[in-house]
């Protein structure tokens, strides 16, 4: 499996470490109730087909990508850099 | 269907094989069953075969979208063990193991069952206190568990690297002499010519579609072979829980699906006496009957429902294979593969009544279901029966994410991918 990092091009899967379901949005301390808890840490959808999932090129450009992947074919649609290097411009 | 026995055997050989009987019917499904089970691998052979010998329920349905066996049943790498050290886990596998102990005999097939002992290698001393902990604990269970030394493992499994050169030399290891291997293919065969011969319908190629509801109760299924009704409905479909689930309208599932891969080599003269795993990465390894080592490591790690996986998870199971037995470097591998592994959130599997009535789900093996099949439908075939989980598995409910009960044996946390 080659991973399309949008900084280092395509790399091989063994550069990656998987970071998982990239549907979750950390609630908010402020507001969040146990059961908001309850959904972002323990349930997935865990689709069969199209999935948005982290990783992490830690031996590349040590970003950040959300990569959308099919689970069936493992074929990769696109990958993208989220975080702070997002938000500082670098290609994504 | 006639009993197997050596009278049987004999009988067969003289007359050159030509008489044997099919060991299964092949039915249509019938329009109701009391209970119908949704998939035929060795969990739900297995609760069909429970229901009707341990609770007279007979009239029973197992549906299966491909084959009997063809899915986790017949991917593993066929190990047997009860070296848990939490309460519930404890408990549950060991009486796993006491069925395996008897389980040829109660279902006249033999599923090859033998007891060779599976040891756990360590490599420093903290990990040899972690395993004086668990033995302690599992011996506290009733559990067989006996600690070696350096020694002992050198004797016990002749062509480990005892040197002290190596990254990580082996320090002892912790031993489960009842432990071992069964046959894979044979335990799900066993099942379903036991569940069969006492009226259990075992029904093939018929996909379900779709779940029936009535007032909020589940109360049928749809399927490719046309709609079944039942009184309760048992989920046993690990590796495609979550798909199966979200046709009966429930998505939030503690559950990732992750592929595993598995792999045999060319056959070699006796080398594996037992089933030796590798303390500083991972790795199991056995031999089997025909001489081919068999054997596994990490899942690939990444969410996934294709059963096959990638190469650097070949390299790194393989690397550990020579690290541990540097002999097989020349070894040349037969076979690998993979099977879709249902990982639940801590590591431990879902037994339980599902959120409406007349649903339960039997799920979240990740890759230790093969050892609980015997268990998983014992308890299974209980809790549908009575309504209400058997002691056994009362831990292992969906609620207990929730509730803060989680049964973390590893201790990684909500990392599917980690346990």
């Amino acid at each position: 499996m080659l991973i399309p990092c949008p900084h280092c091009g395509p790399r091989d899967l063994g550069e990656f470490t998987y970071g998982g379901d990239a549907t979750k949005d950390r609630p908010d301390p402020d507001r969040a109730t146990a059961e908001d808890w309850n959904d972002y840490v323990f349930h997935r959808d865990n689709p069969r087909g199209r999935h948005a999932e982290y990783w992490h090129h830690g031996q590349g450009c040590r970003l950040w990508l959300k990569v959308t992947r099919d689970t069936v074919t493992h074929k990769i649609e696109g990958a993208e850099t989220v975080g702070p290097a997002k938000r500082e411009g670098t290609p994504s | 269907m006639a009993r197997y026995s050596v009278f049987s055997l004999l009988g067969n050989a003289l007359t050159g094989n030509r008489k044997w009987e099919r060991v299964w019917r092949s039915p249509a499904p019938k329009p109701a069953y009391d209970v119908i089970v949704i998939g035929g691998g060795g969990h739900g052979l297995a609760t069909a075969y429970y229901l009707a010998k341990n609770h007279g329920i007979t009239n029973v349905a197992v549906l299966e979208k491909g084959w009997l066996g063809g899915g986790n049943i017949g991917r593993n790498t066929t190990i047997v063990r009860s070296n848990y050290m939490l309460p519930a886990n404890a408990h549950f596998y060991e009486h796993s193991m006491k069925l395996w102990e008897g389980l040829s005999r109660d279902l006249n097939y033999n599923v090859m069952f033998s007891q060779r002992g599976v040891l756990n290698l360590a490599h420093t001393p903290s990990q040899m206190d972690a395993y004086a902990r668990r033995g302690n604990s599992m011996r506290l269970h009733g559990i067989d568990a006996e600690l070696l030394d350096r020694d002992q493992v050198a004797k016990y499994a002749p062509g480990i690297d005892m040197s002290q050169n190596t990254r990580f030399p082996v320090a002892g290891g912790l031993l489960q002499p009842r432990a071992g291997t069964a046959r894979h293919d044979a335990v799900a065969w066993g099942y379903a010519y036991g569940a069969d011969r006492q009226g259990v319908d075992l029904i093939e190629n018929c996909e379900v579609t779709g779940f029936i509801r009535e007032n909020g109760a589940i109360v049928g299924v749809e399927t490719s072979r046309g709609t079944i009704r039942a009184g309760k409905v048992g989920v046993a479909v690990a590796g495609n829980t979550s798909v199966v689930l979200q046709k009966a309208g429930l998505s939030n599932i503690p559950i990732e699906s992750h592929v595993l891969q598995a792999f045999v080599s060319e056959s070699l003269k006796p080398l594996i006496d037992g089933v030796v795993t590798y303390g500083a990465g991972h790795l199991y390894v056995s031999q089997s009957d025909k001489g081919s080592l068999v054997f596994g490591g990490d899942i690939d790690g990444y969410n996934s429902y294709a059963q096959r996986g990638n190469l650097p998870i070949v390299k790194h199971v393989a690397a550990a294979a020579v690290t541990l037995f540097p002999n097989l470097a020349r070894l040349r591998l037969l076979r690998s593969w993979g099977g879709i592994m249902d990982m639940s959130m801590d590591g431990s599997p879902i037994i339980c009544k599902g959120p409406m009535p007349g649903l339960y789900i039997n799920a979240g093996w990740c890759y230790g279901g093969f050892k609980a099949t015997p268990a998983s439908g014992w308890c299974f075939a209980s809790t549908i029966a009575n309504d209400a989980p058997h002691e056994l598995n009362a831990a292992f409910t969906l609620e207990r994410f929730a509730q803060g009960r989680v049964i973390d044996e590893r201790g990684a946390g909500p990392r599917p991918e980690l346990h």
